[in-house]
Formats: C-alpha cells, structure tokens, sequence
C-alpha cells in the first residue's frame, strides 16, 4: 500500500515562485544546445557568430511581440535589477523623479541614491489594498520620470497602468514600470498603457537567472551603466548572455498556465481563511497577481512560521523584519498602513504551475498546527 | 542564515514556554515595532528562583533564547541570576547568529526586569 505519511516527508513544497522559479526542461535543452552548437560570439562577422545574432534576435522578436513594441527597443541585461537601474539612470540633477513607496528595491534604493546626486524624488503613497495614490498633484513642471511596479512582488497587488500611463502622456512624462513579476502573466501593452520603459526578468518565468530586458521607447534616450565594446545599441555593453536569451525565450514560449495558478491561488486563500481565525490577506482580492497570497497571521511572528515551514519541507517567504538585516517590518505593508505587529507576521506563499491541489492542502494543514503551537507561546 | 541545531530544537521543543498560573512576579519586555515582546514569569522561594515560564511574541531566536533564559535561572537565587549574561545564553544554543544576539539580550532583560520587579515588591 502506498504510504503516504512516508511520501509526505520526503516531499518538498516549493510555495517561493516570486522569488524564483524551477527553469522548465524544454528551457533546459535549448540552453544546452547554445553551450554546445551555437556558442559564437553574436558581434563576429562569421556566418557561425552571426548565427547567434540571429537566435538573440529571435528571443527579442518574442518579447517584442508580447508587449507590442518594435523589437530594436529591446535591450538585454543581466535582469530586473540592472533594467530598473538603467531606467532610472536617465535621470540627471535636477530633474524630478516619482516613485511609489512599495516599489522593489532595485528601483527605491536606486532612487535613494539618485537623490544624492541632486535628483528630486517623490515617493507617492499606496491606499490599504496597494494601490498608488496621488500621481496628478504630484507632477511638477521638472518632472522626467515617473517609475510605478505593475504588480508589487510583496502583496500581489496590480496597478492600473493604463490609467497612470494616461496621466504621464497627457503631462509629456516619461513612464517607467518595474513589470518583473507581471511579464508573460497579465497582459501589457506599452501602446496602449503609454509606456515608455518596462523591465522584465526571466527566472520569475521558469527560465534561467541573470537574464532580463529593458523596453525603451526610441524616443528615450539611455545612458548606459556599463561602457564596453558597443553590443545592444551601445547601451549594454559586454558580449551578449546568447544561452540565457536563447533559454529566457524558450520561457516565454511555454504556456504560463496563468488561469490553473489562479485557481489555485483563490483555493489557497480560502482554505487558510476557512480553517485559521484571525489572518489578514494582505494586499487586494481582486487585483491581484495570479501566483501572489499573502497573509499575517495575528499575534505570531513571520519569521518563526517560515521556519516552521521550513522544518516540513514548506519553502515561503517574509516580509518579517527578523529575516532581514534592518530589523525593520516590511516598508511594504506598513506603507499600506498595517501596524508593526500585523507587518511582523506576514508570510507571501507564490505559486507556479508545478504546484498542485493536493500540496496546498498539506501545507494548509500544516500551517493550522503551526500557527496554533506558535500563538500558544505568544505573549501578545 | 542559519540556526544551530540547539537554536532549532529549543525552538521546536521548547521546555519553559507555557503559562504560570501561581507567579510571584512578572517581567514584561519588548515592543512589537521590533518584532520581540517577552513576558517571564518567575515562582521565587526565599530568594532562589524555583520556576521560570516565558511567554514570547516573536523569532526562532527569540523563542529559543527566551527558553534557555529560564532553564539557567531556575535554581539560582536573585543574586545569581542576574549575572546572567548573552554569553551563557549564546553558549547553551552553541551559536547565534550576529543580528540575532540582541535577542539574547532581550530575554535577559526580561529577567531583570522580574528580578527587580520582585527585590521591589518583598525585598525590602
């Protein structure tokens, strides 16, 4: 007879899939195939090194194609990170920049230290659920840039671009969204949303890690980071990630499964809110990233439900001060307006589409022992 | 970062954490805008600790320094226990991590705050 107490020990439930993902086979071989067949160098004149060119170019047509841009307006880089932090470096003293307060670090702390350098910046506030508040009184007559996060990798929370894309055109501003968890799972649009730059990352989407792209309208004009041999319209100097492109298009191509994770997702929530007393979804129900749950669980700290976890083989993240270095809760949600304690005992599950039915309900009822044994021991 | 060993079965099995119904005295420490509240509650005889219980809101380290602050104070008079230091506690879970020592110190405070809470109230 099949044993299942047995299984469920050596099973590992992988519920971290916002901070990565399990690169997908079919990624695997194209990857494996650039290694071994098409390794030329994409700037050699020879037809074996132009034979690299035109497999980058490839991927860069299906990006291209998803957002509805011109393919010349992708640039690649080594992920998210360097794409915020090229967007941002257009800016010069002076100018005026607008952020929102639960923007991802690479573009905050990127901010943070553009201010430094006499850049002006602006940090919008978010309501309850995440969502920015107070573009339009905000704009100045030296306002360059303004950078909202699509969806925020925290709480899951979506934001409207059409509408801020909109505000930005109509007051001639360059519009920047840090789309890294969204890209290739909700829809976008640069046309439509009045973007000018997004940045996108392939490991969030079961491709490899240090690749990403940055779409830049032709009418924008970068400044790059990194000086070098001329590759990627001057921008993005250095002999091209010809493996990674080739495997982080290959990704794109796959089917993201979007409408089974978000079932999944709505299954997950309420089974949690179902089966455990006093936890609070963080971010909105609605407007949400199809993979993204996050929950505090009243009167516990993250960091010991996360350990917890970790001891049944459960991987999560938190947005809890104790796992980080500053000791501080979670800019995020208290930015959102949660008081410190709620902030301390917030755990994200993220899914992908290796995760199934019967996982969520192991670790939901785990979680219920869990949070019983840790609420137990508080002294709140 | 990783926990010891120690660190993770004291968290797991902790031997003090609990309620104490019948205590002479209680030290409250902590504020949840840190992450950390510790409550220890102390059963004293003639100056020597007889029992310790704590309660806490807040991390692995928390939990588990907060667990081995009341093992080493049970048997101790006031005197004693008073001396004890992050060290001692450190060395009962074989290693903390750097940002996690002021945990540590926390639930020594938490102590102290007891102990002197109690010399306060009947030692005079």
């Amino acid at each position: 007879m099949f044993n299942g107490d047995k299984f469920r020990k050596k099973m590992k439930i992988y519920l971290d899939n916002a901070a990565t993902t399990k690169v997908d086979k079919k990624v695997i071989e194209k990857i494996e195939q650039v290694f071994l067949e098409n390794y030329g160098n994409p700037s050699s004149k020879h037809s074996f090194g132009q034979r690299a060119r035109s497999l980058i170019d490839k991927t860069r047509e299906i990006i291209s194609k998803k957002i509805n841009c011109d393919p010349s307006e992708i640039i690649f880089t080594s992920g998210g990170t360097e794409s915020d932090n090229l967007a941002l470096n257009i800016l010069e003293k002076g100018d005026h920049l607008i952020i929102s307060e639960i923007e991802h670090p690479a573009i905050f702390n990127k901010a943070l230290d553009l201010e430094k350098s006499g850049v002006e910046v602006t940090y919008l506030k978010v309501d309850k659920d995440g969502f920015v508040i107070g573009l339009e009184d905000a704009i100045k007559k030296n306002t360059k840039l303004v950078s909202i996060m699509h969806a925020n990798n925290e709480v899951g929370t979506i934001q409207d671009l059409e509408k801020i894309g909109e505000i930005c055109s109509k007051n001639k501003i360059i519009f920047h969204s840090d789309c890294v968890q969204t890209f290739n799972k909700e829809e976008i649009d640069v046309k439509k949303m009045n973007l000018s730059m997004i940045s996108g990352s392939s490991h969030k989407i079961h491709g490899p890690k240090g690749i990403g792209f940055l779409y830049c309208n032709k009418k924008v004009k970068l400044r790059p980071l990194i000086l070098g041999g001329g590759q990627e319209l001057k921008i993005r100097n250095g002999t091209e990630n010809v493996s990674g492109i080739v495997g982080f298009g290959e990704a794109i191509n796959l089917n993201s499964e979007t409408d089974l994770i978000k079932k999944l997702r709505d299954y997950f929530i309420y089974e949690i809110e179902k089966n455990i007393e006093n936890v609070k979804l963080n971010g909105s129900r609605l407007k949400r990233l199809a993979n993204n749950i996050n929950f505090s669980f009243k009167r516990v700290e993250g960091e010991a439900i996360l350990m917890s976890l970790d001891l049944e083989n459960i991987y999560v993240s938190t947005g809890s001060a104790c796992s980080s270095k500053n000791l501080k809760a979670s800019r995020v949600l208290l930015a959102m307006g949660l008081d410190h304690a709620t902030a301390h005992g917030s755990i994200r599950f993220s899914l992908s589409k290796y995760n199934t039915k019967k996982e969520i309900d192991v670790v939901v009822e785990k979680l219920k022992i869990i949070i019983k044994r840790l609420r137990r021991m508080s002294a709140l | 970062m990783t926990y010891s060993k120690e660190v993770i079965e004291r968290f797991q099995h902790p031997k003090y954490v609990g309620n104490m119904k019948d205590a002479d005295v209680v030290g409250k420490v902590g504020n949840p805008v840190c992450g950390d509240v510790m409550e220890i509650m102390l059963k004293v005889k003639d100056k020597v600790i007889l029992d310790a219980k704590v309660k806490t809101f807040g991390c692995v380290a928390a939990i588990s320094t907060s667990d081995v602050v009341c093992e080493l104070s049970i048997g101790k008079t006031l005197d004693e226990a008073i001396k004890i230091s992050k060290e001692d506690v450190v060395r009962e879970l074989e290693s903390l991590p750097g940002q996690k020592i002021h945990c540590s110190l926390l639930a020594i405070d938490a102590l102290h705050k007891a102990i002197k809470k109690y010399k306060e109230n009947f030692c005079r």
